[in-house]
């Protein structure tokens, strides 16, 4: 399949250029497509290229020693992955895998100095794009690193629970929340909600039941959010 | 009944990148529009919310607190 310039102007990266220039750049691109749980990526390993998705949505993720998963971020039509490796020439800082089929455009490491080289203006969209991508991260970071999300998921889950949650009563009346929902309460990352969630239940202090969160020990919950009594 | 996940029909774009994450095949495209035709099948997993790219699913949950638990509102 031929590289689309409709599709390359939708691409952060090159807001901005002109119909000329992405004729140029359109040399260098190359395409590549996944299907549903095929690897693109390995942590670690050489990197190659930046990748741009043009279709379909990939998991950026880490996995620790104990074989358990970070979500770093999903990437989605129109974003990149891969760039930071690109430009600082080390080893994929993450792995990336396909969650539906996808079809990425990809540039090689050499190609991408090339083109900064060629269209220098292009350097103030990377900027803007790394810029964003190390904001994401500084509070992924602070978020994993610190305990006070889970505690203050913690306290969301049980005043919840408190004030709607009987089990036995006004079934399908109790106000229900998104993961991303809690994340905007609890001031955080979708990404960062689901590991807590996770993190709470391995501890005994909820149970995720289908479509609900049941708290099976409060006592526990109400040390993590520091509230006394009960 | 069991809850499925919250469809915004307006908000679809008929992409089908849910169907593709839906490892149990729960939902379908009727006439481009995303629908749930196997509840039962469908085990909550969120993976469907978290690929929509036009927030047209969303699972959402309900809080509760087990009955054996006595419930006392104390700050
Ligand atoms: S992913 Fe969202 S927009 Fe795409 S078909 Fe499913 S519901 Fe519709
Ligand atoms: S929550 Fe999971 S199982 Fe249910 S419809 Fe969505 S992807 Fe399918």
């Amino acid at each position: 399949m031929a590289i689309e310039i409709d599709l390359l102007k939708s691409v952060p990266y090159f807001l901005g250029l002109s119909t000329a220039e992405l004729e140029a750049i359109k040399q260098h691109v190359f395409e590549q497509s996944a299907q549903r749980n095929d690897m693109i990526l390995l942590e670690e390993e050489a990197s190659q290229a930046v990748y741009f998705v043009v279709s379909g949505v990939v998991k950026v993720f880490k996995t620790s020693v104990e074989g358990k998963e970070q979500i770093l971020c999903i990437v989605k039509a129109g974003e990149s992955f891969n760039d930071i490796a690109v430009f600082d020439g080390g080893p994929n800082p993450a792995s990336v895998i396909a969650m539906t089929p996808v079809v990425l455009y990809g540039i090689t490491k050499t190609d991408m100095e090339t083109i900064l080289r060629k269209h220098p203006n292009l350097a103030t969209n990377v900027i803007k794009i790394l810029s964003k991508k190390v904001r994401h991260f500084v509070s992924l970071v602070e978020d994993l690193s610190f305990r006070h999300v889970t505690d203050r998921l913690a306290k969301l889950l049980l005043e919840y629970a408190t004030d709607h949650g009987r089990i036995s009563e006004g079934e399908g009346q109790r106000p229900r929340l998104t993961q991303q929902e809690m994340a905007a309460m609890v001031g955080t990352a979708r990404e960062v909600v689901g590991r807590s969630l996770k993190a709470l239940e391995e501890e005994g202090a909820i149970r995720m039941d289908r479509h609900r969160i049941v708290v099976v020990n409060k006592k526990l919950l109400q040390e993590m959010s520091g509230v006394t009594g009960g | 009944m069991l809850v499925k996940p919250l469809l915004h029909e307006a908000l679809c774009n008929g992409c089908g990148l849910c169907l593709t994450v839906c490892e149990c095949g729960a939902l379908v495209l009727v006439r481009n529009v995303i629908k749930i035709i196997e509840v039962e099948s469908c085990g909550y997993c969120t993976e469907c919310e978290l690929v929509c790219p036009t927030g047209a699913i969303e699972c959402p949950f309900e809080i509760v607190i087990e009955d054996s638990i006595e419930i006392t509102i104390e700050e």
